[in-house]
């Protein structure tokens, strides 16, 4: 009871407000936001791990089968060309969305996770030598550790690891005494899952530049939450996922530079991906087309523009600045809680709070808060190597966005109180 | 009672804070650890078995509240048991975790393990009340493996 007090009799710590911006009209964009999870309304604080979708999304998916369902680039046909053309539409909007020079460095694949080994197994596996080496740091998520682990394993290359300090934050010092001679890449999460951390990814692409090294961004993360603009950040690659940004699943995208697309060989084999074809020699298709092999998932590139289309009606200025509010307002709430422990402490952090709660296991938090319908992610979350470091088997995570409030925070702050009393 | 205080059960929070046997068993004949890659949890079950009788049992390790409670409240069972009870009652276990919810579970004679009848209706967690089990058969087998619930 005491600690409940302590939250309710306190002023709000601040009002959380941003003028143009109503949470509570944007939240009616999302159907299940509405929806009641075993009774009570949904309080869904795994942004993180997934989105929800706005309605236009929903819509714009089922309309494509009701309406214009149809193979693309193949057909003659009137519906062919017409999903032809809103799926290269699909293709602008991304390459604007993150200011891309080219249509064509903008390539579809399943998320982040198949766009990562992409660059691993063409990039990587042409250009990587024995003894080479590749640096990543120690918040990766597993999607950027196993690729270029199978990859190593296969060539002999040689994974440094850049570390991390106790809040969190990348040892920047320590990446030159890590680059040599033998450094032929550099690949990096923009926004850890785990931590929240947003790292200087300008200063380390700069570092890397100025020893020739080119560097991967993995943006799952950031896509969301941060203005995202390749060309002033100048990477080599950047890769995301589209269900991350409020659009479906089995979609996300791979920016790399044109000419280094243009020198990797293809990754898989198939239609799409040719000009000709015969038993003797088969002539490989212009980018992005290259890379696409096979019938992509159309639905899913026309949904994902969707969602950008409608994450920037939002106003990414907007977004940005509520989510940082909703950060600070949530930090301070959970920090009232004596038995909580905020792991990720960064400096520069997006709204992201990963957390131990004394010795009681994530897993019984998470089973406990969802039974007053809050959707955390307990576990690992797939940085094994972080959890190592802080010394915690796995932690409890709500993972904020635009669409979730300060009300929402204050029950995940009394449901965790509940905990505390049932451990106790 | 409601879901959840049928999960965590007074006498699961109770083994839960202050775990039964828990330690390491230095003369155990066999010894099998488990592992639950998903949540981190971590077992190993000690066994000192003498003439097919399980004279002494101890585990090891860290996890979430049900797994621990699940381990500590089977090595209280388990103690002097033969090999063949001890499979009996894993199987019984095993019944009480993963019955269909209709299924009418007073048939058997579940003792102590009807706490764990909670776990039913939590999917997620069936693995965590399950892993010590599941490395005690190991155990038994003195599979030197590490046992993953995956
Ligand atoms: C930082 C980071 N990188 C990569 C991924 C992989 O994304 P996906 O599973 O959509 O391919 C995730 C997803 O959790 C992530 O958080």
């Amino acid at each position: 009871m005491r600690h409940s007090i302590v939250i309710k009799d306190k002023k709000p710590i601040q009002e959380i407000k941003v003028i143009g911006f109503d949470v509570y009209k944007i939240r009616e964009d999302f159907p299940i936001l509405s929806t009641l999870v075993r009774g009570k309304p949904l309080i869904y604080l795994d942004n993180a791990a997934t989105t929800h979708k706005p309605q236009i999304v929903i819509h714009n998916v089922s309309n494509f089968y009701a309406t214009y369902n149809s193979n693309i680039h193949r057909g003659v046909h009137y519906l062919s060309e017409f999903a032809t053309r809103k799926y290269e539409i699909a293709r602008k909007t991304i390459r604007k969305f993150i200011n891309a020079q080219y249509d064509e460095e903008i390539i579809f694949l399943r998320g982040a996770t198949e766009a990562i080994n992409l660059v691993a197994q063409t990039y990587g596996k042409k250009n990587f030598k024995e003894g080479d080496e590749i640096i990543l740091t120690e918040m990766e998520h597993h999607s950027n550790i196993v690729p270029w682990q199978i990859l190593a394993e296969e060539k002999n290359l040689k994974l440094r690891v850049l570390p991390i300090d106790d809040n969190g934050e990348l040892i920047i010092d320590e990446l030159q005494n890590l680059i040599n001679s033998k450094t032929k890449l550099i690949s990096v999460v923009h926004i850890s899952n785990s931590l929240g951390t947003i790292n200087p990814i300008e200063e380390i692409i700069r570092i890397a530049h100025s020893n020739n090294i080119p560097v991967l961004i993995d943006g799952a993360q950031s896509i969301q939450h941060l203005k995202i603009d390749v060309k002033k950040l100048d990477c080599e690659f950047f890769v995301f996922s589209g269900h991350k940004i409020y659009g479906p699943t089995g979609i996300g995208v791979l920016y790399g530079k044109k000419h280094l697309l243009e020198s990797m060989p293809p990754y898989q084999g198939g239609g799409d991906m040719i000009k000709s074809v015969s038993f003797e020699k088969t002539i490989y298709n212009d980018l992005p087309y290259k890379f696409e092999a096979g019938t992509p998932n159309i639905v899913g590139a026309i949904g994902l523009a969707e969602a950008i289309k409608y994450f920037e009606s939002v106003g990414i200025e907007y977004i940005m600045n509520y989510e940082n509010q909703l950060l600070n307002y949530a930090t301070e709430v959970l920090a009232e809680i004596k038995e909580l422990k905020i792991i990720g402490t960064a400096k520069d952090k997006a709204s992201v709070i990963s957390f131990v709660l004394k010795d009681i296991h994530p897993h019984d938090i998470g089973t406990i808060v969802d039974m007053d319908g809050i959707a955390i992610r307990t576990g690992h979350h797939c940085t094994e190597p972080v959890m190592k470091h802080f010394g915690v088997p796995a932690t409890s995570r709500a993972s904020l966005c635009f669409y979730n409030t300060k009300e929402e925070i204050d029950q995940l702050a009394n449901s965790l109180i509940k905990v505390i009393q049932m451990f106790s | 009672m409601d879901e959840l205080s049928e999960l965590y059960q007074q006498v699961i929070l109770d083994h839960n804070k202050d775990p039964r046997n828990f330690g390491i068993l230095n003369d155990a004949t066999h010894i099998a650890h488990g592992h639950n890659p998903l949540c981190g949890d971590k077992v190993d079950i000690y066994l000192k078995i003498q003439d097919g009788k399980i004279d002494d049992v101890r585990f090891n390790g860290s996890g979430c509240a049900i797994s621990k409670a699940s381990s500590s409240i089977m090595t209280t069972i388990l103690k002097g048991k033969t090999i063949e009870e001890a499979k009996e009652l894993f199987e019984k276990f095993h019944k009480a975790v993963t019955s269909d919810l209709d299924d009418n579970l007073d048939i058997i004679d579940l003792g102590k393990l009807a706490v764990f009848c909670g776990v039913r209706e939590f999917p997620a967690r069936i693995k965590c009340a399950s892993l010590p089990w599941h490395t005690m058969m190991n155990a038994l087998e003195s599979k030197e493996v590490v046992t993953t619930t995956e």
